[in-house]
């Protein structure tokens, strides 16, 4: 089954989300900023990384950056969690790299959607 | 206590009960048998020197340590105002267990010695007829007749409870039976008058 | 399937009220003439966490309020506005409101969201004081050209039965983990959703490139893509919706015009099936293309497509769906009393902390097997090694029995962080200048103690600030710095947690103590004291020499609440006092409650446990030290104190017979403030014993607070002694009903 990252400061974001991925059959890890996620992610290959953008010690734009610059995640999808329902800092994410956003806040429901269309 | 008995508990326990039915663990005090219900036995053991409790009712003989826990233990013929008895190696303990609204409470009693255990019917058993309302008619819970054996069944949640009342109760018939007070005499004018 | 979120409910509540602290202390050491970035940061980062949460969770009202409160803080951290001390000041009244409301909602209750809706239109009218950012204007703009973009296509005929899209994804789409494909897959499962839909799609090939000069993960190709279909154009947008910035996307509803003609070449055959038989409608060409294409007024052309938050499944005021508690969720105090706020029951602890207890299991597991072995084989010869066996089992309980308690064990800084706001809250009231020293903030305690202690430590600051500190004026007269100092000092001392409250301020004053100790009969007018005898007395009941009863402190009930207070933790309080120069409260606690050093007394055939803390000094009995009051009652000259003297064997009815008391053992020990001597017929050892609970399976016993297991397995009752001081009260009255 496919294997998903999910990155977030908030511990009961990560819980919701990995409680809803793992129910539908996904192997979840998680990470509570993005130098951690970056050191999880080096050491194995995800189908899936799902990031907060606000998070201390490095923050989801420059984890996606760090993150592409990976070989091996050139093409994985990178998926943002932002409560940013401005545009410009949708684009943010975009511009270091992501290939796309959830907007918070988001049911369980809809984020299944949107990675099951993401994975196939 | 015999082996075959802790062995009928052993299978009672873990064996399962038709409808109506459920199994008591019997026991022997002052030539009667009384019953538990045997889902409230925790265990058996022989008498340990327990430790007092300083203003304790007379019939809490103290406390003792089982397994780690503080546990009281009651002298049942002194909670049923039976005259007491020397204690001796074949005395026993029957620890017993009961939910409260404060939570799990244990506590053991003394008794003579057990009997047996038995599986006996709702249906059989009959309510203790209309006696004095005295303290022990608080813990019966029903009769039951097992081959021609009577058998007093025992409300053990009752039994584990130490009643402030009661205890006050109790105190005041131990000191009036003690010294025939002022009291009395009071009473008794009171009662010419009427 | 539906998810019950209520699960993630508990944690929710517990990040949240942690970031708020962080809210609260970052903002109190904001330094407005130095701006730390990153403290901006943090504060931002903690109000946004819990705005998405809140609406992730369903606390709507929460997000909401919380939503401006982040708006404005977003200015800040983006340079927009400068933070000022107004702005501080209603951040930190946002704290204490959010406290509020989360409190509520955890208890399940109604949250009051009226101070919240004051603070929200506040917000409101700061944020409304400035310039709108340049996004609010770009989304009114975008939002009008969108509405025009779809009322053009609605004056025209509202009934397209399909589309034509010309998809130009820029070079790098995959790149950024896009896929082509995906779209067009979502845009077929869309188009076949409806009755007779389908889709056709036409890829472009003629941008590739040699294949010497080809870059494998570049996208060359184009596509166009017919969907026969009615499908509203902004579900298409949503699918184009993370890559409309940097591709080339047009849309054009199906006229005669624009159909495929059937001899086109079909190589998306395999992609989807055609169907030829859409019909022609006329329309007007929409087209929206990427931003440089067309010259717009602002940055965005592209109307905003946003994925709706969908009411969450699982209401957070539905108290049925809040009683479903999973495994993961502390249910111990929500399950007993499901009205009252669920109780904080669970602990972070560190990993190192887990791990050194699994070494010791481990190293106890080994000693264990061993000593079996030894058991299971043993003769005479091997006692030596049996006694090894047994001293490295003792040292194994220890090592665990230490670490185990240290788990419980949590820096006193979780304490102490509540007082920057209380100090600073307090000398605005006062008006007094304070500054707060806190010293040991990582100094361990156990943390039921350190729950417990909140209270009285936050009443020795208010009774120090109140009463101890003088204001500036009266400060700066004396000689003294116009600020005054509050220390918090904690550290460990032989077992012990030790807390000092210090004020600089002007002392306990000792002729006025001394009054009112007369005044209410508690000293005679002749009485001698000394200065620590006269400081102690401010812990009596209803004891306040405080002129005016502020309201703060000085109603008179505080210092004998705080004594009993710490008596119940099993600890002590004292005060040390100079005029003009100070006060220092000492609290003294043992490290963890359910341990406790024990002096052991006999009492006939029985046991008996005093707290080593409570016990001043133990001596020999010679009648001639005694004094014979009322007949009944004994008392003895102790320096200065006449202390009553008690036999344990009559406090506990073990109808010995009465006691000699010439060289009998005397135990004094102080309870409450007030020392007792207990006759004991012998004084056995010390030791530290496990508080075993009396209660659980029996009665709360006057005088007993608890019981023990000793070495040989046999109960020993621990001595309450507190509870004795009331003892010889009773007996009098006794005496005087007899006597009547």
């Amino acid at each position: 089954m496919a294997t998903i990252l999910a990155v977030d400061d908030s511990a009961s974001m990560r819980q919701m989300v990995t409680f809803t991925l793992k129910g539908a059959g996904y192997d979840v890890e998680e990470a509570c900023d993005g130098s951690e996620a970056l050191g999880i992610a080096k050491t194995k290959k995800f189908d899936l990384v799902l990031s907060d953008v606000n998070m201390p010690v490095m923050d989801g734009i420059q984890f996606v950056t760090e993150l592409r610059k990976l070989g091996e995640y050139k093409f994985v999808p990178v998926l943002m969690l932002t409560t940013e329902s401005a545009g410009d800092k949708k684009m943010a994410g975009k511009k270091a790299g992501a290939t796309g956003w959830i907007v918070k806040p988001f049911n369980p429901e809809q984020l299944l959607n949107t990675i099951k269309k993401v994975l196939g | 206590m015999t082996n075959a008995a802790q062995q009928k508990i052993n299978d009672a326990v873990s064996g399962a009960n038709s409808d109506d039915e459920q199994q008591y663990l019997t026991f022997i005090m002052a030539g009667e048998e009384y019953g538990v219900d045997i889902l409230a036995v925790q265990e058996i053991r022989g008498w340990e020197p327990t430790t007092v409790v300083p203003n304790a009712p007379d019939y809490i003989k103290g406390v003792i340590n089982l397994r780690g826990t503080i546990v009281p233990i009651m002298d049942l013929r002194s909670r049923f105002n039976l005259e007491r008895v020397e204690y001796s190696p074949v005395t026993v303990v029957i620890i017993l267990k009961v939910e409260t609204e404060r939570g799990e409470r244990v506590m053991g009693i003394v008794v003579d010695a057990v009997s047996d255990v038995h599986s006996i019917s709702d249906s059989d058993t009959r309510n203790s007829p209309e006696l004095i309302e005295d303290l022990n008619t608080e813990f019966i819970r029903s009769l039951v007749s097992v081959d021609d054996t009577m058998i007093i069944l025992l409300d053990v949640q009752r039994l584990l409870t130490i009643d402030k009342k009661v205890l006050h109760l109790a105190e005041e018939l131990a000191k009036e039976s003690a010294e025939p007070s002022a009291k009395e005499s009071v009473a008794d004018i009171e009662k010419d008058k009427k | 399937m539906s998810i019950d979120l209520s699960q993630f409910h508990q944690v929710f509540f517990e990040e949240s009220f942690e970031g708020l602290d962080i809210m609260e202390s970052s903002l109190l050491a904001l330094d407005l003439n130095e701006v730390d970035a990153e403290t901006i940061n943090s504060i931002f980062r903690a109000a946004h966490s819990i705005k998405g949460g809140a609406g992730t969770f369903g606390f709507m009202q929460v997000s909401g309020f919380t939503h401006v409160v982040e708006t404005l803080l977003d200015e800040i951290r983006s340079g927009d506005r400068d933070i000022e001390q107004e702005h501080v000041d209603l951040f930190l009244i946002c704290v204490d409101c959010l406290r509020g409301l989360l409190s509520d909602l955890q208890a399940h209750a109604e949250p009051d969201m009226a101070q919240a809706d004051e603070l929200k239109v506040k917000f409101e009218a700061i944020l409304a004081g400035t310039e709108a950012g340049v996004e609010s204007s770009a989304d009114s703009n975008s939002d009008s050209t969108a509405e025009a973009a779809t009322d053009a296509v609605l004056a025209s005929d509202s009934h397209s039965k399909g589309w034509k899209i010309e998809f130009i994804p820029c070079e790098d789409v995959l790149c950024t983990g896009n896929e082509p494909y995906r779209m067009f897959r979502e845009l077929q499962d869309l188009a076949e959703a409806e009755p007779d839909g389908s889709m056709k799609v036409i890829p472009h090939l003629e941008k590739l490139p040699d294949f010497s000069e080809m870059h494998p993960e570049m996208c060359y190709l184009s596509w166009t893509i017919f969907v026969y279909a009615d499908i509203e154009l902004s579900d298409m947008e949503e699918i184009f919706e993370w890559v409309v910035d940097d591709c080339d996307i047009r849309y054009e509803r199906l006229s005669e015009s624009n159909q495929l003609s059937a001899e086109q070449p079909g190589i998306a055959d395999e992609v989807a099936g055609i169907n030829t038989d859409s019909s022609a409608e006329e329309t007007t060409a929409v087209v929206k293309a990427a931003p440089d294409a067309i010259p717009a007024s602002t940055p965005e052309v592209i109307p905003e497509v946003i994925l709706e938050p969908a009411a969450p499944i699982a209401n957070a005021a539905d108290a049925n769906a809040a009683e479903k508690i999973t495994e993961k969720a502390p249910t111990k105090a929500a399950a007993k009393t499901p009205a009252k706020a669920a109780e904080n029951t669970s602990i972070r602890v560190s990993i190192d902390k887990i791990d050194g207890l699994i070494n010791m299991v481990g190293e106890l597991v080994i000693t264990q097997s061993m000593l079996g072995q030894l058991g299971q084989e043993f003769d005479m010869d091997r006692v030596q090694r049996l006694q090894e066996g047994l001293g490295q089992l003792e040292q194994n309980t220890r090592e665990l029995q230490e670490s185990v308690m240290k788990i419980r064990m949590l820096p006193i800084s979780f304490a102490f962080s509540r007082f920057p706001r209380l100090v600073r809250d307090l000398s605005k009231q006062l008006d007094k200048e304070v500054d707060l020293i806190m010293i040991g903030e990582n100094t361990e305690l156990d943390k039921t103690v350190m729950e417990k202690i909140g209270d009285p430590l936050v009443h020795l600051v208010r009774n120090s600030l109140d009463h101890g500190l003088e204001n500036a004026e009266e400060r700066t007269a004396n000689g003294k710095s116009s600020n005054g100092t509050i220390t918090l000092n904690a550290y460990h001392h032989g077992g012990n947690i030790v807390i000092e409250v210090k004020d600089d301020g002007a002392g306990l004053n000792k002729e006025r103590i001394r009054n009112k100790a007369i005044e209410k009969g508690l000293v005679g007018e002749d009485e001698t004291l000394s200065d620590a005898q006269i400081h102690d007395l401010i812990f009596q009941a209803g004891f306040s020499t405080a002129e005016v009863v502020s309201d703060v402190s000085g109603r008179g009930v505080g210092m004998d609440v705080v004594r009993r207070n710490i008596a119940e933790l099993n600890g002590t309080i004292d005060v040390t006092s100079k005029a003009g120069e100070g006060s220092t409260f000492s609290i003294r606690l043992p490290l963890t409650l359910a341990i406790l050093d024990g002096q052991l007394v006999k009492v006939g055939e029985e046991v008996y446990i005093f707290p080593l803390v409570s016990i001043v000094e133990s001596i020999q009995l010679e009648k001639s030290m005694l004094n014979n009051i009322t007949g009944n009652q004994f008392v003895m000259q102790l320096r200065n104190d006449y202390i009553p003297i008690l036999c344990l064997q009559d406090i506990f009815n073990t109808g010995a017979e009465k006691k000699d008391l010439e060289g009998a053992m005397l135990v004094v020990v102080e309870g409450d403030n007030e020392k007792v001597g207990i006759v004991v017929d012998e004084l056995l050892g010390q030791q530290q014993v496990v508080i075993k609970s009396l209660e659980q399976n029996y009665e709360k016993v006057d005088s007993i607070s608890g019981a023990t297991i000793l070495g040989d397995g046999t109960v020993a009752l621990i001595v309450d002694v507190s509870g004795l001081n009331n003892k010889p009260l009773e007996k009098n009255s006794d005496d005087q009903t007899q006597a009547a």
